[in-house]
Protein backbone atom coordinates (compact mmCIF):
# COMPACT_ATOMS: atom_id res chain seq x y z
CA UNK A 1 0.00 0.00 0.00
CA UNK A 2 1.06 3.30 -0.11
CA UNK A 3 1.81 5.70 1.78
CA UNK A 4 -0.47 8.39 1.44
CA UNK A 5 0.56 10.68 4.38
CA UNK A 6 1.11 14.21 2.83
CA UNK A 7 4.22 15.59 3.80
CA UNK A 8 2.96 19.43 5.10
CA UNK A 9 4.76 22.45 6.55
CA UNK A 10 4.06 20.62 10.40
CA UNK A 11 5.74 17.41 9.46
CA UNK A 12 8.90 18.89 8.69
CA UNK A 13 9.28 21.23 11.46
CA UNK A 14 8.41 17.92 13.61
CA UNK A 15 11.28 15.66 11.87
CA UNK A 16 13.37 19.10 11.91
CA UNK A 17 13.28 19.44 15.86
CA UNK A 18 13.78 15.29 16.35
CA UNK A 19 16.66 15.83 14.40
CA UNK A 20 17.44 19.12 16.40
CA UNK A 21 17.79 21.21 13.17
CA UNK A 22 17.07 24.56 12.96
CA UNK A 23 15.16 25.50 9.25
CA UNK A 24 14.25 29.02 7.76
CA UNK A 25 11.23 29.43 6.10
CA UNK A 26 12.47 28.86 2.91
CA UNK A 27 14.35 25.39 4.17
CA UNK A 28 11.08 24.37 5.12
CA UNK A 29 9.73 24.62 1.64
CA UNK A 30 13.01 23.14 0.22
CA UNK A 31 12.60 20.10 2.46
CA UNK A 32 9.00 19.92 2.35
CA UNK A 33 9.34 19.28 -1.39
CA UNK A 34 12.15 17.32 -0.97
CA UNK A 35 11.17 14.78 1.75
CA UNK A 36 7.83 14.12 -0.40
CA UNK A 37 9.80 13.13 -3.51
CA UNK A 38 11.58 10.67 -1.24
CA UNK A 39 8.35 9.53 0.18
CA UNK A 40 6.97 8.91 -3.14
CA UNK A 41 10.07 7.17 -4.48
CA UNK A 42 10.40 4.53 -1.20
CA UNK A 43 6.12 4.07 -2.30
CA UNK A 44 6.73 2.37 -5.19
CA UNK A 45 8.15 -0.59 -3.09
CA UNK A 46 4.09 -0.62 -2.41
CA UNK A 47 3.33 -1.63 -5.99
CA UNK A 48 5.60 -5.02 -5.80
CA UNK A 49 3.91 -8.09 -5.06
CA UNK A 50 5.09 -9.95 -1.87
CA UNK A 51 2.52 -12.62 -1.68
CA UNK A 52 4.56 -15.37 -1.82
CA UNK A 53 7.59 -13.36 0.05
CA UNK A 54 8.26 -14.08 3.61
CA UNK A 55 9.54 -11.05 5.87
CA UNK A 56 12.57 -10.06 6.16
CA UNK A 57 13.55 -9.17 9.25
CA UNK A 58 17.44 -8.81 8.63
CA UNK A 59 19.37 -8.36 5.44
CA UNK A 60 21.92 -11.26 6.19
CA UNK A 61 20.63 -14.18 5.26
CA UNK A 62 20.21 -16.73 7.48
CA UNK A 63 23.01 -15.79 9.70
CA UNK A 64 22.00 -15.97 13.55
CA UNK A 65 23.05 -16.22 17.45
CA UNK A 66 26.52 -13.73 16.68
CA UNK A 67 28.05 -13.65 20.20
CA UNK A 68 31.22 -12.59 22.10
CA UNK A 69 32.11 -13.80 25.18
CA UNK A 70 31.84 -11.84 28.21
CA UNK A 71 35.50 -11.06 28.59
CA UNK A 72 36.60 -7.79 28.90
CA UNK A 73 38.97 -5.62 26.42
CA UNK A 74 41.14 -2.54 27.22
CA UNK A 75 39.27 0.34 26.39
CA UNK A 76 40.71 3.75 24.84
CA UNK A 77 43.04 5.83 26.89
CA UNK A 78 40.78 8.99 28.13
CA UNK A 79 42.97 11.65 26.26
CA UNK A 80 42.10 9.89 22.88
CA UNK A 81 38.42 9.77 24.29
CA UNK A 82 38.18 13.50 24.91
CA UNK A 83 40.49 14.31 21.76
CA UNK A 84 37.67 15.94 19.87
CA UNK A 85 35.39 17.12 23.05
CA UNK A 86 35.13 20.93 22.40
CA UNK A 87 34.66 21.26 25.87
CA UNK A 88 35.97 19.31 28.83
CA UNK A 89 37.20 19.50 32.37
CA UNK A 90 38.61 16.28 34.47
CA UNK A 91 38.15 13.49 31.89
CA UNK A 92 34.28 14.90 31.57
CA UNK A 93 32.57 16.12 28.36
CA UNK A 94 30.74 19.39 29.22
CA UNK A 95 27.37 19.94 27.29
CA UNK A 96 25.26 22.81 27.54
CA UNK A 97 23.13 22.42 30.61
CA UNK A 98 20.17 20.36 29.92
CA UNK A 99 18.40 20.56 33.68
CA UNK A 100 17.82 24.23 34.81
CA UNK B 1 -17.27 12.23 47.41
CA UNK B 2 -16.09 9.53 45.08
CA UNK B 3 -14.03 6.81 45.53
CA UNK B 4 -10.79 6.14 42.86
CA UNK B 5 -8.64 3.22 42.09
CA UNK B 6 -5.24 3.84 41.63
CA UNK B 7 -3.85 1.90 38.81
CA UNK B 8 -0.22 1.54 38.89
CA UNK B 9 2.04 -0.44 35.97
CA UNK B 10 5.95 -0.07 36.89
CA UNK B 11 8.90 0.07 34.55
CA UNK B 12 12.36 -1.81 36.23
CA UNK B 13 15.29 -1.56 34.79
CA UNK B 14 18.46 -4.11 36.21
CA UNK B 15 21.80 -3.56 35.12
CA UNK B 16 23.26 -7.56 34.73
CA UNK B 17 26.02 -8.67 36.40
CA UNK B 18 28.27 -9.36 33.35
CA UNK B 19 32.29 -8.60 33.22
CA UNK B 20 32.24 -6.78 29.66
CA UNK B 21 29.52 -4.34 28.25
CA UNK B 22 26.68 -5.74 26.81
CA UNK B 23 28.20 -4.72 22.73
CA UNK B 24 31.64 -4.20 23.69
CA UNK B 25 34.80 -5.03 25.96
CA UNK B 26 34.75 -2.36 27.98
CA UNK B 27 34.69 -3.05 32.14
CA UNK B 28 31.34 -2.38 33.89
CA UNK B 29 32.65 -1.76 37.28
CA UNK B 30 31.12 1.17 39.07
CA UNK B 31 33.25 4.13 39.93
CA UNK B 32 35.97 4.13 37.58
CA UNK B 33 37.50 7.51 36.29
CA UNK B 34 35.18 9.28 34.01
CA UNK B 35 35.21 8.63 30.16
CA UNK B 36 37.85 5.65 31.10
CA UNK B 37 35.61 2.36 30.32
CA UNK B 38 34.96 3.42 26.60
CA UNK B 39 35.58 2.67 22.92
CA UNK B 40 34.74 3.02 19.88
CA UNK B 41 31.33 0.75 20.07
CA UNK B 42 30.04 2.07 23.05
CA UNK B 43 30.97 5.67 21.77
CA UNK B 44 29.10 5.14 18.71
CA UNK B 45 32.44 6.22 16.60
CA UNK B 46 32.40 5.41 12.75
CA UNK B 47 33.21 2.56 11.79
CA UNK B 48 32.47 0.11 14.95
CA UNK B 49 30.30 -2.72 15.16
CA UNK B 50 28.17 -4.38 18.17
CA UNK B 51 28.68 -7.70 19.04
CA UNK B 52 26.13 -9.05 22.28
CA UNK B 53 27.66 -10.41 25.00
CA UNK B 54 26.51 -14.11 25.18
CA UNK B 55 26.14 -13.85 29.37
CA UNK B 56 23.93 -11.06 29.31
CA UNK B 57 21.56 -12.60 26.77
CA UNK B 58 21.59 -15.63 28.82
CA UNK B 59 21.09 -13.95 32.26
CA UNK B 60 18.23 -12.12 30.53
CA UNK B 61 16.65 -15.63 29.05
CA UNK B 62 17.34 -16.68 32.53
CA UNK B 63 15.32 -14.07 34.56
CA UNK B 64 12.43 -14.34 31.43
CA UNK B 65 11.87 -18.13 32.41
CA UNK B 66 12.19 -17.47 36.37
CA UNK B 67 9.31 -14.75 35.68
CA UNK B 68 7.18 -17.65 33.93
CA UNK B 69 7.83 -15.42 30.49
CA UNK B 70 7.60 -16.97 27.58
CA UNK B 71 10.59 -16.70 25.18
CA UNK B 72 10.38 -15.08 21.63
CA UNK B 73 11.13 -17.47 19.14
CA UNK B 74 12.75 -14.73 17.15
CA UNK B 75 14.50 -12.24 19.22
CA UNK B 76 16.17 -9.06 17.23
CA UNK B 77 17.26 -5.69 18.54
CA UNK B 78 16.32 -2.14 17.41
CA UNK B 79 17.39 1.65 17.49
CA UNK B 80 15.70 3.81 19.83
CA UNK B 81 16.78 7.00 18.35
CA UNK B 82 16.62 10.44 20.57
CA UNK B 83 18.91 13.61 20.84
CA UNK B 84 20.19 13.47 24.02
CA UNK B 85 23.89 13.76 25.47
CA UNK B 86 23.89 10.77 27.59
CA UNK B 87 23.86 9.16 24.61
CA UNK B 88 26.19 8.95 22.61
CA UNK B 89 25.51 7.09 19.34
CA UNK B 90 21.96 9.18 19.80
CA UNK B 91 20.19 5.98 19.17
CA UNK B 92 19.89 3.37 21.92
CA UNK B 93 19.80 -0.49 21.32
CA UNK B 94 16.96 -1.86 22.66
CA UNK B 95 13.74 -4.06 21.36
CA UNK B 96 10.86 -2.48 20.33
CA UNK B 97 8.12 -5.13 19.04
CA UNK B 98 9.72 -8.30 19.42
CA UNK B 99 11.23 -8.10 23.28
CA UNK B 100 12.88 -11.48 24.37
CA UNK B 101 10.19 -12.88 26.62
CA UNK B 102 6.38 -11.71 27.56
CA UNK B 103 3.40 -12.72 29.72
CA UNK B 104 5.18 -13.58 33.01
CA UNK B 105 3.84 -12.79 36.23
CA UNK B 106 5.03 -11.81 39.75
CA UNK B 107 3.26 -13.38 42.69
CA UNK B 108 3.03 -10.71 45.87
CA UNK B 109 1.62 -10.84 48.84
CA UNK B 110 -0.84 -8.04 49.85
CA UNK B 111 -2.04 -7.58 53.46
CA UNK B 112 -1.91 -11.85 53.21
CA UNK B 113 -3.48 -12.40 50.22
CA UNK B 114 -1.56 -13.35 47.37
CA UNK B 115 -1.59 -11.65 44.40
CA UNK B 116 -0.52 -12.26 41.08
CA UNK B 117 0.95 -8.98 38.88
CA UNK B 118 1.71 -9.68 35.17
CA UNK B 119 4.47 -9.27 33.67
CA UNK B 120 3.96 -7.46 29.96
CA UNK B 121 7.30 -7.60 28.94
CA UNK B 122 10.95 -8.52 29.38
CA UNK B 123 13.89 -6.68 26.96
CA UNK B 124 17.04 -6.25 26.69
CA UNK B 125 19.13 -3.40 26.25
CA UNK B 126 21.81 -1.10 26.67
CA UNK B 127 22.32 1.78 29.45
CA UNK B 128 22.88 5.40 28.64
CA UNK B 129 25.59 7.67 30.47
CA UNK B 130 25.41 9.58 32.85
CA UNK B 131 24.59 12.91 33.61
CA UNK B 132 25.71 15.43 36.35
CA UNK B 133 24.16 18.89 36.41
CA UNK B 134 25.86 22.38 37.34
CA UNK B 135 23.33 24.37 37.28
CA UNK B 136 24.81 27.88 38.54
CA UNK B 137 27.45 27.29 35.52
CA UNK B 138 25.16 26.35 33.14
CA UNK B 139 26.97 23.23 32.02
CA UNK B 140 26.25 19.49 32.05
CA UNK B 141 28.96 17.04 32.54
CA UNK B 142 28.89 13.88 30.32
CA UNK B 143 30.50 10.84 31.97
CA UNK B 144 30.46 7.54 29.36
CA UNK B 145 31.41 4.79 31.27
CA UNK B 146 27.50 3.14 32.43
CA UNK B 147 26.76 3.98 28.23
CA UNK B 148 26.44 0.73 26.75
CA UNK B 149 26.12 -1.28 30.31
CA UNK B 150 23.53 -4.51 29.69
CA UNK B 151 20.40 -3.44 31.32
CA UNK B 152 17.27 -5.59 31.45
CA UNK B 153 13.77 -3.78 31.34
CA UNK B 154 11.27 -5.24 33.14
CA UNK B 155 7.53 -4.25 32.40
CA UNK B 156 4.82 -5.14 34.45
CA UNK B 157 0.88 -4.81 33.67
CA UNK B 158 -1.17 -2.08 35.49
CA UNK B 159 -2.12 -4.64 37.86
CA UNK B 160 -1.00 -3.00 40.65
CA UNK B 161 -3.57 -1.03 42.99
CA UNK B 162 -1.72 0.63 46.24
CA UNK B 163 1.94 1.94 46.51
CA UNK B 164 2.56 -0.59 49.33
CA UNK B 165 2.11 -3.73 47.04
CA UNK B 166 3.88 -1.60 44.19
CA UNK B 167 6.92 -1.73 46.89
CA UNK B 168 5.95 -5.48 47.43
CA UNK B 169 6.23 -6.18 43.86
CA UNK B 170 9.78 -4.75 43.53
CA UNK B 171 11.14 -6.39 46.68
CA UNK B 172 10.05 -9.36 45.51
CA UNK B 173 11.58 -8.59 42.04
CA UNK B 174 14.94 -8.17 43.57
CA UNK B 175 14.74 -11.10 45.51
CA UNK B 176 14.03 -13.24 42.73
CA UNK B 177 16.97 -11.35 40.59
CA UNK B 178 19.05 -11.77 43.66
CA UNK B 179 18.41 -15.46 43.91
CA UNK B 180 19.46 -16.05 40.66
CA UNK B 181 22.75 -13.52 40.68
CA UNK B 182 22.17 -11.96 37.37
CA UNK B 183 21.98 -8.40 38.86
CA UNK B 184 23.87 -6.79 42.34
CA UNK B 185 20.33 -4.43 42.11
CA UNK B 186 22.25 -1.94 44.28
CA UNK B 187 19.99 1.11 43.91
CA UNK B 188 22.51 3.34 45.22
CA UNK B 189 24.77 2.59 42.20
CA UNK B 190 21.44 2.80 39.76
CA UNK B 191 21.65 -1.12 39.08
CA UNK B 192 18.42 -1.19 39.68
CA UNK B 193 16.09 1.62 38.75
CA UNK B 194 12.37 2.22 38.17
CA UNK B 195 9.96 4.18 36.72
CA UNK B 196 6.47 3.61 37.16
CA UNK B 197 2.54 4.75 35.27
CA UNK B 198 0.32 5.52 37.49
CA UNK B 199 -3.05 6.85 36.67
CA UNK B 200 -6.63 6.91 38.82
CA UNK B 201 -10.26 6.02 37.80
CA UNK B 202 -13.47 6.37 39.81
CA UNK B 203 -14.34 2.68 41.26
CA UNK B 204 -15.80 0.81 38.93
CA UNK B 205 -15.25 2.23 35.72
CA UNK B 206 -13.53 0.28 32.99
CA UNK B 207 -11.50 2.93 30.97
CA UNK B 208 -7.64 3.71 32.15
CA UNK B 209 -7.70 7.43 33.58
CA UNK B 210 -4.68 9.60 31.87
CA UNK B 211 -1.77 8.50 32.97
CA UNK B 212 1.58 10.26 34.62
CA UNK B 213 5.15 8.76 34.33
CA UNK B 214 7.26 9.11 37.39
CA UNK B 215 10.57 8.94 36.85
CA UNK B 216 13.68 9.78 39.74
CA UNK B 217 12.93 7.38 42.35
CA UNK B 218 15.86 6.06 44.15
CA UNK B 219 14.79 4.13 46.85
CA UNK B 220 11.83 1.38 47.60
CA UNK B 221 10.46 4.00 50.03
CA UNK B 222 11.10 6.99 47.27
CA UNK B 223 8.78 4.56 44.74
CA UNK B 224 6.51 4.43 47.54
CA UNK B 225 6.12 8.07 48.82
CA UNK B 226 6.37 9.01 44.87
CA UNK B 227 3.02 7.47 44.17
CA UNK B 228 0.94 8.23 47.55
CA UNK B 229 1.93 11.75 46.60
CA UNK B 230 0.90 11.44 42.76
CA UNK B 231 -2.04 9.29 43.24
CA UNK B 232 -3.73 11.90 46.09
CA UNK B 233 -2.60 14.86 43.49
CA UNK B 234 -4.80 13.25 40.70
CA UNK B 235 -7.38 12.34 42.76
CA UNK B 236 -7.64 15.77 44.24
CA UNK B 237 -7.56 17.29 40.86
CA UNK B 238 -9.87 14.72 39.40
CA UNK B 239 -12.51 15.81 42.24
CA UNK B 240 -12.35 19.27 41.45
CA UNK B 241 -13.73 19.02 38.03
CA UNK B 242 -10.29 19.34 36.48
CA UNK B 243 -8.36 17.37 33.78
CA UNK B 244 -5.06 15.28 34.48
CA UNK B 245 -2.54 15.73 31.40
CA UNK B 246 -0.63 13.06 30.42
CA UNK B 247 3.24 13.78 31.28
CA UNK B 248 6.20 12.96 32.57
CA UNK B 249 6.90 13.91 36.26
CA UNK B 250 9.87 13.38 38.71
CA UNK B 251 9.95 12.77 41.97
CA UNK B 252 11.73 15.66 44.06
CA UNK B 253 12.99 13.59 47.65
CA UNK B 254 13.79 16.69 49.09
CA UNK B 255 10.77 18.71 48.52
CA UNK B 256 8.69 15.29 48.75
CA UNK B 257 6.58 15.82 45.66
CA UNK B 258 6.61 14.88 41.61
CA UNK B 259 6.69 18.01 39.43
CA UNK B 260 6.24 17.82 35.29
CA UNK B 261 8.76 17.64 33.38
CA UNK B 262 8.37 17.05 29.79
CA UNK B 263 5.46 19.29 28.03
CA UNK B 264 3.14 17.78 26.42
CA UNK B 265 4.31 19.19 22.90
CA UNK B 266 7.51 17.39 22.96
CA UNK B 267 6.28 13.71 23.48
CA UNK B 268 8.81 11.57 22.01
CA UNK B 269 8.68 10.51 19.20
CA UNK B 270 11.51 7.51 18.81
CA UNK B 271 11.35 6.28 15.42
CA UNK B 272 12.00 2.94 16.19
CA UNK B 273 13.78 0.69 13.38
CA UNK B 274 15.53 -2.84 13.28
CA UNK B 275 19.12 -2.55 14.18
CA UNK B 276 20.79 -4.08 11.22
CA UNK B 277 24.28 -4.03 12.97
CA UNK B 278 23.05 -7.40 14.91
CA UNK B 279 21.85 -10.38 13.92
CA UNK B 280 18.84 -12.13 14.79
CA UNK B 281 19.07 -14.94 17.70
CA UNK B 282 17.06 -17.71 18.83
CA UNK B 283 16.98 -20.12 21.66
CA UNK B 284 15.89 -23.49 21.03
CA UNK B 285 13.58 -25.81 23.32
CA UNK B 286 17.08 -28.22 24.53
CA UNK B 287 18.52 -24.71 25.69
CA UNK B 288 15.47 -23.10 27.44
CA UNK B 289 15.22 -26.83 29.18
CA UNK B 290 18.17 -26.77 30.31
CA UNK B 291 17.86 -23.10 31.72
CA UNK B 292 14.59 -23.94 33.65
CA UNK B 293 16.68 -27.18 34.64
CA UNK B 294 19.38 -25.23 36.33
CA UNK B 295 17.24 -22.49 38.11
CA UNK B 296 17.59 -22.43 41.88
CA UNK B 297 15.13 -22.73 43.84
CA UNK B 298 13.31 -19.05 43.92
CA UNK B 299 12.35 -16.91 47.05
CA UNK B 300 8.34 -18.28 47.05
CA UNK B 301 9.01 -22.00 46.98
CA UNK B 302 11.69 -21.53 49.75
CA UNK B 303 9.73 -19.71 51.63
CA UNK B 304 6.58 -22.90 51.33
CA UNK B 305 8.95 -25.07 52.15
CA UNK B 306 10.40 -23.01 55.16
CA UNK B 307 7.06 -22.70 56.91
CA UNK B 308 6.36 -26.60 56.30
CA UNK B 309 10.08 -28.20 56.80
CA UNK B 310 10.78 -25.92 59.78
CA UNK B 311 7.58 -24.84 61.49
CA UNK B 312 8.25 -21.05 61.23
CA UNK B 313 5.92 -18.43 61.15
CA UNK B 314 4.79 -16.67 57.41
CA UNK B 315 6.28 -13.71 58.50
CA UNK B 316 9.53 -15.24 59.51
CA UNK B 317 9.79 -17.27 56.44
CA UNK B 318 8.92 -14.38 54.05
CA UNK B 319 12.18 -12.39 55.56
CA UNK B 320 14.39 -15.19 55.58
CA UNK B 321 13.99 -15.76 52.29
CA UNK B 322 14.46 -12.60 50.79
CA UNK B 323 17.82 -12.24 50.78
CA UNK B 324 19.49 -15.73 49.23
CA UNK B 325 22.28 -15.05 52.05
CA UNK B 326 19.88 -15.07 54.96
CA UNK B 327 18.20 -17.89 53.75
CA UNK B 328 21.58 -19.74 53.06
CA UNK B 329 22.79 -18.99 56.25
CA UNK B 330 19.93 -20.24 57.85
CA UNK B 331 19.60 -23.62 56.63
CA UNK B 332 23.72 -23.93 57.00
CA UNK B 333 23.38 -23.05 60.93
CA UNK B 334 20.28 -25.68 61.45
CA UNK B 335 22.59 -27.98 60.10
CA UNK B 336 24.55 -27.86 63.53
CA UNK B 337 21.56 -26.52 65.83
CA UNK B 338 18.69 -28.02 64.87
CA UNK B 339 16.26 -25.22 66.54
CA UNK B 340 14.83 -23.09 63.48
CA UNK B 341 12.94 -21.02 65.72
CA UNK B 342 15.70 -19.73 67.81
CA UNK B 343 17.98 -19.11 64.59
CA UNK B 344 15.03 -17.66 63.10
CA UNK B 345 14.60 -15.01 65.98
CA UNK B 346 18.41 -14.29 66.07
CA UNK B 347 18.70 -13.93 62.17
CA UNK B 348 16.13 -11.08 62.29
CA UNK B 349 16.56 -9.93 65.48
CA UNK B 350 20.11 -9.00 66.61
CA UNK B 351 21.86 -10.09 63.58
CA UNK B 352 19.16 -8.00 61.38
CA UNK B 353 19.99 -4.81 63.72
CA UNK B 354 23.85 -5.07 63.28
CA UNK B 355 23.80 -6.11 59.24
CA UNK B 356 21.07 -2.84 59.22
CA UNK B 357 23.46 -0.46 60.93
CA UNK B 358 26.71 -1.05 59.23
CA UNK B 359 24.89 -1.42 55.70
CA UNK B 360 26.41 -5.08 54.67
CA UNK B 361 24.94 -8.06 53.52
CA UNK B 362 25.35 -11.49 55.78
CA UNK B 363 27.74 -12.97 53.46
CA UNK B 364 30.38 -10.04 53.23
CA UNK B 365 30.43 -10.64 57.44
CA UNK B 366 32.93 -12.44 59.55
CA UNK B 367 29.77 -14.07 61.12
CA UNK B 368 29.76 -17.62 60.37
CA UNK B 369 26.71 -20.18 60.33
CA UNK B 370 29.22 -22.06 62.72
CA UNK B 371 29.27 -19.26 65.21
CA UNK B 372 25.84 -19.08 65.58
CA UNK B 373 25.20 -22.53 66.20
CA UNK B 374 27.99 -22.47 68.86
CA UNK B 375 26.69 -19.55 70.57
CA UNK B 376 22.92 -20.90 70.78
CA UNK B 377 24.75 -23.85 72.12
CA UNK B 378 26.21 -21.93 74.84
CA UNK B 379 22.62 -20.45 75.74
CA UNK B 380 21.39 -23.48 75.79
CA UNK B 381 23.76 -25.24 78.04
CA UNK B 382 23.67 -22.31 80.10
CA UNK B 383 27.23 -21.75 79.82
CA UNK B 384 26.03 -18.16 78.53
CA UNK B 385 22.73 -15.84 78.58
CA UNK B 386 21.00 -14.57 76.32
CA UNK B 387 21.85 -11.09 77.66
CA UNK B 388 25.56 -12.18 77.31
CA UNK B 389 25.08 -13.29 73.82
CA UNK B 390 23.95 -9.96 72.40
CA UNK B 391 27.03 -8.60 74.05
CA UNK B 392 28.96 -11.47 72.05
CA UNK B 393 27.91 -11.46 69.00
CA UNK B 394 28.68 -7.76 67.61
CA UNK B 395 32.54 -8.96 69.08
CA UNK B 396 31.95 -12.32 66.19
CA UNK B 397 31.26 -9.54 63.73
CA UNK B 398 33.94 -7.51 64.45
CA UNK B 399 36.66 -9.82 64.49
CA UNK B 400 35.55 -13.46 63.27
CA UNK B 401 36.41 -14.96 66.68
CA UNK B 402 34.25 -17.92 68.28
CA UNK B 403 31.82 -16.93 70.53
CA UNK B 404 33.15 -19.68 72.84
CA UNK B 405 36.45 -18.04 72.40
CA UNK B 406 35.04 -14.29 73.21
CA UNK B 407 33.52 -15.76 76.00
CA UNK B 408 36.97 -16.84 77.40
CA UNK B 409 39.10 -14.30 76.48
CA UNK B 410 36.36 -11.60 78.20
CA UNK B 411 35.75 -13.62 81.40
CA UNK B 412 32.12 -13.92 80.20
CA UNK B 413 31.07 -17.70 81.21
CA UNK B 414 27.99 -17.87 83.46
CA UNK B 415 28.94 -17.62 87.31
CA UNK B 416 26.97 -21.05 88.51
CA UNK B 417 29.27 -21.88 91.34
CA UNK B 418 27.49 -21.10 94.26
CA UNK B 419 29.74 -20.62 96.96
CA UNK B 420 30.95 -17.45 94.56
CA UNK B 421 27.49 -16.17 94.23
CA UNK B 422 26.69 -16.70 97.96
CA UNK B 423 29.35 -14.17 98.96
CA UNK B 424 28.40 -11.70 96.00
CA UNK B 425 24.60 -12.20 97.75
CA UNK B 426 25.81 -11.62 101.39
CA UNK B 427 27.63 -8.51 100.33
CA UNK B 428 23.83 -7.25 98.11
CA UNK B 429 22.06 -7.99 101.19
CA UNK B 430 24.30 -5.82 103.44
CA UNK B 431 24.35 -3.40 101.80
CA UNK B 432 20.28 -3.04 100.41
CA UNK B 433 18.91 -3.48 103.84
CA UNK B 434 15.32 -1.50 103.15
CA UNK B 435 14.79 -4.23 100.22
CA UNK B 436 15.95 -7.35 102.52
CA UNK B 437 13.21 -6.17 104.73
CA UNK B 438 10.52 -5.12 102.46
CA UNK B 439 10.89 -8.81 100.87
CA UNK B 440 10.71 -9.90 104.19
CA UNK B 441 7.37 -7.86 104.99
CA UNK B 442 5.85 -9.56 101.83
CA UNK B 443 6.73 -7.27 98.93
CA UNK B 444 7.63 -9.92 96.34
CA UNK B 445 8.69 -7.11 93.85
CA UNK B 446 11.67 -5.99 95.92
CA UNK B 447 13.41 -9.89 95.00
CA UNK B 448 13.45 -8.41 91.29
CA UNK B 449 15.52 -5.65 92.47
CA UNK B 450 18.34 -7.29 94.47
CA UNK B 451 18.49 -9.74 91.96
CA UNK B 452 19.33 -7.20 89.11
CA UNK B 453 21.74 -5.83 91.59
CA UNK B 454 23.71 -9.33 91.77
CA UNK B 455 23.63 -9.20 87.96
CA UNK B 456 24.97 -5.63 87.75
CA UNK B 457 27.90 -6.78 90.61
CA UNK B 458 28.37 -10.08 88.28
CA UNK B 459 28.14 -8.04 84.93
CA UNK B 460 24.93 -10.30 83.87
CA UNK B 461 26.96 -13.33 84.28
CA UNK B 462 25.08 -14.86 87.18
CA UNK B 463 23.36 -17.81 86.32
CA UNK B 464 19.40 -16.70 87.37
CA UNK B 465 18.37 -19.89 88.63
CA UNK B 466 20.96 -20.64 90.78
CA UNK B 467 21.04 -17.29 91.69
CA UNK B 468 17.01 -17.05 92.34
CA UNK B 469 17.41 -20.10 94.32
CA UNK B 470 20.32 -18.86 96.70
CA UNK B 471 19.07 -15.48 97.17
CA UNK B 472 14.97 -17.01 98.28
CA UNK B 473 17.00 -19.36 100.60
CA UNK B 474 19.17 -16.85 102.04
CA UNK B 475 16.27 -14.39 102.59
CA UNK B 476 14.39 -17.37 104.37
CA UNK B 477 11.94 -16.33 101.49
CA UNK B 478 8.79 -19.65 101.36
Amino acid sequence: MANTKAIDKKTVEHVARLARVNLSAQEIGIYKKQLADILEYINKLGKVDVKNTLPTSHPIGKMKNVFRKDNMKKSLPVEDVLRNAPNKKDSLFIVPKIIG
Amino acid sequence: MKNYEVVIGLEAHVHLLTESKAFCGCSTKFGLEPNSSTCPVCLGLPGSLPVLNEKAFLYAIKTALALHCKIQNLIKFDRKNYYYPDLPKNYQISQYDMPLAYDGVIEIESQESKKKIRVKRVHLEEDAGKLMHEAEKGVSYVDFNRAGVALLEIVSEPDIHSPEDASAYLVNLKAILKYLKVSDCNMEEGSLRCDANISVRPEGAKALGVKAELKNMNSFKAVRDALSYEAKRQIDLLAAGEKIQQETRLWNEARGLTIAMRSKEDTQDYRYFPEPDLVPFTVDKNKIDQIMRSLPELPQAKKKRFISDYSVSEYDARVLTREADVSDFFEATIKTYNNPKEIANWLLGDIASLLNARKVSIAKTKLKPGHLAEMLEMIHSEEISGKIAKEVLPEVFENGLSPKEIVRQKGLKQIKDSGELTSIIELVIKENEKSTNDYKAGKKNALMFLVGQVMKKTKGKANPKILNNILKNMLGGK
